[in-house]
């Protein structure tokens, strides 16, 4: 089914975290084999607040309180959907991940391959995600792409309530083993969102703002920063195309290419950090194939400074990406280049 | 109340047919002959990568197997070709697997440290000390959910008693009161580095009591007493009474691996455990309670041997995965 219209039917502004809840209580609903499992996600409604009210409409056995034991909950999870549930797990923080890597790297990613396709491991697990909250350096991580580095597993990164409840939809019916990673700045965001069951397609990125100028590849909450500085752009009359790349694995190289060809200029913004990340690899994708020979100016990556995220406000701010930023970066190229 | 003319006689021979038992004692065999002509192909340069035996721990595999059927789930470790035989895989596939051919378990992408039998509940074998005791434990879940009445077993070893995955996963499977067995292979050592050098308490039995679970500790070379303790473990659980923790001790007669070069024990000591060989235990125990004869052991054996030359003929002439076919199988949409 296609991503829904933003004036459909029945379509509502709801929350990003709203959404995600929607789409797990619309699969908990149609199928028996889908559980959620996780900390404090039961009556206190997880630490975000995503699950909510699901464990009174769906029971406790359910929407599972786990211990704290990220190692053990996420092996639990891959087991279970070895052997017939859809769990999906969620983290209560992705930087939690890391005590987990094992089976997430290990075992989920690799099963199907070295059981030579003979079996399958269709788990969700959900990582919020992201810096902006000053929780500082072991809350704040953006990890996606140490898990888009493996074989084996799926990361998307929704950047609207619409994709998030679709995204998660696709991750419930996808067979193999799909991370989600949630920007925490996102959970309050408002947007349009059909009612009902819908998917967005894993691996789909999605152009949100065409343009003839410049390319701004962006994900998760980097989308947002990427539109309001084409807004800025657009005063002094840059014409700015934004593409969400929505799933970082497998990357929809076509539609970056598409528009680099198009274009002719390209800045990634990721709020990982710049080196080895995202935008390294967007990167290093176009320059391997023929729309290198459209560039008329260098790449320039936007990404995560090179250290922990800091606490004090002003520093954090400073460890990611910024509207100004990409300004200021989009300006230097449609300049330098002109 | 037993029979007092039973009294003497061991569980096994109470509990199983003598089928049963010829059964079980053709398993322990098959385990042994795979082993060892797994060895001998890798001396012969055969087969590449390494491999960990299980020779001398075959009455743990298949005892611990008795109470199971197909719909039962196993995790295995990467010493699991015995686990893997006992739950009622076919050897051939296995050497297959082990030659690295297309007609392996794994089409030669997993290797023995990665052999599974999902048709047989074998979840497979798991190159990351630990990692199946979770996977078992949602396995235990999926069982508990969807209401099928199976039961799943985690083998492992002493080494995996001191990863986190091992306290984590009894925890979560006593407060949810999961149909799970936690069956350790307590061969003595985790590597090089023995028990008493690793592990406070001097069980892994004894880690038992911190989860609110029953911990047994078993002579692991007895075939018998590794049933009796896992018919009640499974029974418990498949009952819906939760997780048991039973504890083989058990001895390899092989070194971990193959570039184990045995400094860490000693000769007598390696003698002590060789000669309490399981299967001649077995085999014994059979003959003197007139379940077998020797005559009767001697064809069991004599067609296992038989079952591994034909396996290994069949590995031979099976053909090699295809490189361009490197990358298929990541996910479920590539071509198989």
């Amino acid at each position: 089914m296609n991503p829904p219209l933003e004036n459909g039917e029945g379509v509502r502004e709801v929350s990003f975290a709203e959404a995600i809840r929607e789409a797990m209580d619309i699969a908990m609903s149609e199928d028996e084999r889908v559980l959620l499992i996780g900390e404090d996600i039961g009556v206190y409604g997880g630490a975000f607040q995503v699950t909510g009210d699901l464990v009174h409409k769906h029971g406790a056995d359910r929407v599972v309180d786990a211990p704290i034991s990220e190692l053990g909950s996420a092996g639990v999870a891959v087991g279970a959907a070895l052997t017939g549930l859809r769990p999906v797990l969620e983290f209560q923080f992705s930087d939690f991940a890391a005590l987990a890597m094992e089976q997430i790297v290990n075992q989920a990613a690799k099963i199907r391959y070295m059981l030579g396709g003979a079996a399958s491991v269709p788990v969700v697990m959900r990582l919020p995600t992201g810096s902006g909250t000053g929780a500082a350096a072991q809350h704040s991580q953006s990890l996606e792409a140490w898990l888009g580095h493996v074989p084996g597993l799926k990361v998307v990164q929704p950047s609207t309530p619409a994709d998030a409840k679709g995204l998660m939809l696709a991750a419930l019916d996808d067979p193999d083993p799909v991370m989600i990673f949630e920007h925490k700045l996102l959970y309050k965001m408002k947007g349009c969102v059909a009612p009902g069951r819908y998917v967005t397609p894993i691996g789909k990125a999605a152009v949100r703002r065409e343009g003839r100028d410049l390319t701004i590849v962006a994900s998760a909450i980097m989308v947002h920063k990427a539109m309001e500085a084409a807004d800025a752009l657009a005063e002094s009359g840059a014409d700015i195309e934004v593409i969400d790349l929505r799933t970082i694995r497998p990357i929809d190289s076509e539609t970056v290419f598409k528009s680099v060809r198009k274009t002719s200029r390209l800045i990634c913004v990721y709020e990982g950090v710049k080196t080895l990340g995202i935008g390294a690899e967007i990167s290093a994708m176009v320059a391997e194939s023929d729309v290198f020979d459209y560039l008329d100016a260098p790449i320039i990556r936007l990404g995560g400074a090179e250290c922990p995220i800091p606490y004090s406000p002003a520093l954090e701010r400073a460890a990611v990406p910024q509207v100004d930023d990409i300004v200021d970066a989009a300006k230097g190229l449609l300049n330098g280049a002109a | 109340m037993a029979d007092p003319s039973t009294r003497n006689v061991p569980f096994a021979l109470r509990k199983y047919s003598a089928e049963q038992l010829r059964e079980a004692l053709r398993k322990m065999l098959l385990i042994r002959k795979f082993e060892e002509r797994a060895e001998d192909s890798y001396m012969r340069g055969l087969t590449h990568g390494t491999m960990h035996l299980s020779i001398g721990q075959e009455a743990s595999a298949v005892g611990a197997c008795m109470p199971l059927g197909d719909e039962d789930k196993i995790t295995s470790t990467h010493r699991g070709h015995g686990h893997c035989i006992a739950k009622g895989a076919d050897v051939a596939r296995m050497f297959a697997e082990f030659f690295g051919k297309e007609t392996g378990y794994c089409r030669g992408r997993g290797g023995s440290m990665h052999i599974a039998d999902v048709s047989k509940g074998n979840l497979g074998a798991n190159g990351i000390v630990g990692g199946g005791i979770p996977i078992a434990v949602g396995a235990a879940l999926s069982a508990k959910r969807l209401g099928t009445g199976t039961v799943a077993v985690s083998f492992f070893g002493d080494g995996a008693n001191n990863e986190g995955a091992f306290h984590e996963s009894l925890n979560i499977a006593a407060v949810w009161r999961l149909p799970v067995v936690f069956f350790c292979e307590n061969n003595q050592y985790g590597m090089s580095t023995s028990m008493a050098r690793s592990t406070a308490v001097k069980s892994v039995a004894a880690r038992a009591p911190g989860y609110a679970m029953p911990g047994t500790a078993v002579d692991g070379n007895d075939f018998s007493a590794v049933a009796e303790a896992m018919e009640r473990a499974v029974g418990r659980a498949r009952r819906g009474d939760g997780p048991s923790l039973v504890e083989a001790m058990t001895y390899r007669f092989r070194g971990h691996s193959r570039s184990d070069r045995n400094l860490y024990r000693t000769k007598q000591e390696i003698k002590q455990w060789t000669e309490r060989d399981p299967i001649s235990g077995m085999a014994e125990m059979l003959e003197s309670h007139g379940v077998i004869g020797r005559r009767e052991f001697d064809l069991i054996s004599a067609a296992a041997d038989q079952e591994i030359d034909a396996a290994v003929e069949f590995a031979n002439a099976s053909a090699s995965p295809k490189p361009s076919e490197v990358a298929c199988n990541v996910y479920a949409a590539d071509p198989a």
